[in-house]
């Protein structure tokens, strides 16, 4: 079957030469936010590396997560990363409907039983509301565990499915939970975001591709490749925010000019996410370039913090005149955090390379 | 009237472009500046990944402009175009892989001598080496 086949010999059945699959492996390690000097080592895995089966349940979600992938989709490199795992079910994008995509997801689990790769977006119902949210007749809380049962990881796609997301959100009407709530067995690992970077998961994808292992996590289950350091560390406004430059409103002078969007509500610094730097639509922009501050949807609970627009600091001590305070106090901390951060990124390239 | 069209925009122009300085160029340059230091001193070549870098809107055209451009360009088709151009700064060469749709799927600083993509790769001179052999050996030579 398809899965069988190496990814070496699906880029060979695309016709591309070694200057191209150099090139490929060149995007692909810096996807997968490895330094340059690893291109050689992702080359050698990625030649060999045999297509794994990937299943996708899309639960209680808003098909956002999917949305954001497949329109990222160019139709060579990240494409052909798509190309080198064998998608056997998502129901949102495969030909097949009704018992026949149950069928086929049926085959490709028992016949990979134990080594697919189960990705799920969307918060899972439980309780008296479980029946709130089924495919096909099953509830989706049975289907996710039965998929479970033979995955060899799981990857959760999107802040719904990693923490709960919108639907959990107070006074979350289903008793929606997430699914490393439910499932404790399995390796787990959090793609969040609301929607995730695309980049973010293909790299997660290509990581498996190429080592056949999960990559380090941090305390939340998130990849530190890519969830390491924060916004606010990796922002290109923190020079203002060192110079005590801020935004007051969306359309003052600060803002035109570009300065830092802190008082507007940023939540940069207590979010850790790849946007800063691989960034949206093909590297063109993200929400604080675009001027907008961050919402922190790739964290835990992000939708039950308060206000977006409120400064962190105020939210915190409830005084808005306290956040020049603040500023000085988080950009103490920030340049601590980052520090730390760097250094859990470089001993996880070191284990890496190991 | 439905649709765009029946959104109101007001477009603002003529204004002048915000001559913020995000400062992510220079300590870039000087990063290139002790890289090429090290070729010359050992050798040892050395790539940047810029995609990876935090760069404010303007940044990477001033990181371009800085560079300038140097005496060699090549492109090659393969997965789409890519750019190989060296600076005005020998030794000093920017990669551009962009993709099918001709967005820019990596960017890449390699300070060397020349870039590895620049030379024929084995595997393809393996594989020519057979086709050349074979299209002889059709014509009968």
């Amino acid at each position: 079957m398809a899965a069988s086949k190496t990814v070496g010999d699906v880029l060979r059945a695309h016709g591309v030469s070694r200057r191209g699959f150099m090139k490929f492996c060149a995007a692909t390690a810096s996807m997968m936010a490895l330094p340059p000097s690893m291109v050689s080592t992702v080359a050698a895995a990625i030649e060999n590396a045999r297509r794994p089966s990937v299943i996708w349940l899309p639960f209680q979600e808003c098909t956002g997560c999917t949305e954001a992938i497949t329109r990222s989709h160019t139709p060579t490199l990240e494409g052909l990363i798509f190309d080198s795992i064998s998608l056997d079910y998502h129901h949102t994008l495969m030909a097949a409907s009704g018992q026949r995509a149950e069928d086929a997801m049926m085959q490709a689990m028992e016949e990979n039983y134990g080594n697919y790769l189960l990705l799920v977006d969307g918060s899972i119902p439980t309780e008296e509301f479980e029946s709130h949210s089924c495919t096909n007749g099953h509830t989706h809380l049975s289907m996710l565990k039965d998929a479970a049962t033979g995955a060899a990881a799981i990857v959760s796609v999107g802040t719904c499915a990693a923490y709960g997301g919108i639907p959990k959100a107070n006074p979350n009407p289903t008793k929606a939970r997430s699914v490393q709530d439910l499932i404790t067995d399995k390796p787990i690992i959090n793609v969040p975001g609301c929607p995730p970077v695309p980049t973010v998961l293909t790299g997660v994808l290509a990581h498996y591709l190429v080592f056949g292992t999960i990559p380090e996590l941090d305390p939340y289950g998130r990849p530190m490749a890519f969830f390491g350091q924060n916004i606010h560390d990796r922002c290109y406004r923190r020079p203002f925010y060192e110079r005590g430059q801020f935004a007051e409103t969306f359309d003052d002078e600060g803002a035109k000019k570009g300065y830092c969007l802190y008082k507007l509500g940023c939540k940069g610094p207590i979010t850790y996410n790849a946007c800063a730097t691989v960034r949206w639509n093909e590297g063109t922009s993200w929400p604080v370039q675009s001027g907008h501050g961050c919402l922190g949807c790739s964290e835990p609970d992000f939708w039950d913090k308060g206000s977006f627009y409120r400064p962190l600091s105020a939210a915190y001590w409830g005084d808005a005149r306290t956040v020049g305070i603040g500023a000085a106090a988080g950009a103490a901390a920030g340049l601590a955090a980052a520090a730390l951060a760097r250094g859990k990124q470089k001993k996880a390239q070191q284990e890496e390379k190991a | 009237m439905s649709g765009l069209s029946g959104i109101g925009v007001k477009v603002e122009s003529g204004a002048a472009a915000p001559d913020e300085i995000y400062a992510n160029t220079l300590p870039l340059l000087h990063e290139i500046r002790h890289a090429l230091a090290r070729l010359v001193e050992s050798g040892e070549p050395t790539v940047i990944d810029i995609q990876s870098i935090p760069m404010g809107p303007g940044d990477m055209n001033r990181l371009m402009d800085a560079l300038g451009e140097g005496e060699v360009r090549a492109e090659f088709e393969a997965l789409g175009k890519t750019v190989i151009r060296e600076s005005r700064y020998g030794g000093v060469w920017i990669i551009e892989h962009l993709n099918g749709s001709g967005g820019v799927a990596g960017r890449f600083i390699e300070i060397t001598w020349v870039p590895s993509l620049l030379q024929a790769q084995r595997e393809d001179v393996e594989a020519g080496l057979e086709a050349l052999a074979d299209a002889l050996a059709a014509a009968g030579n």
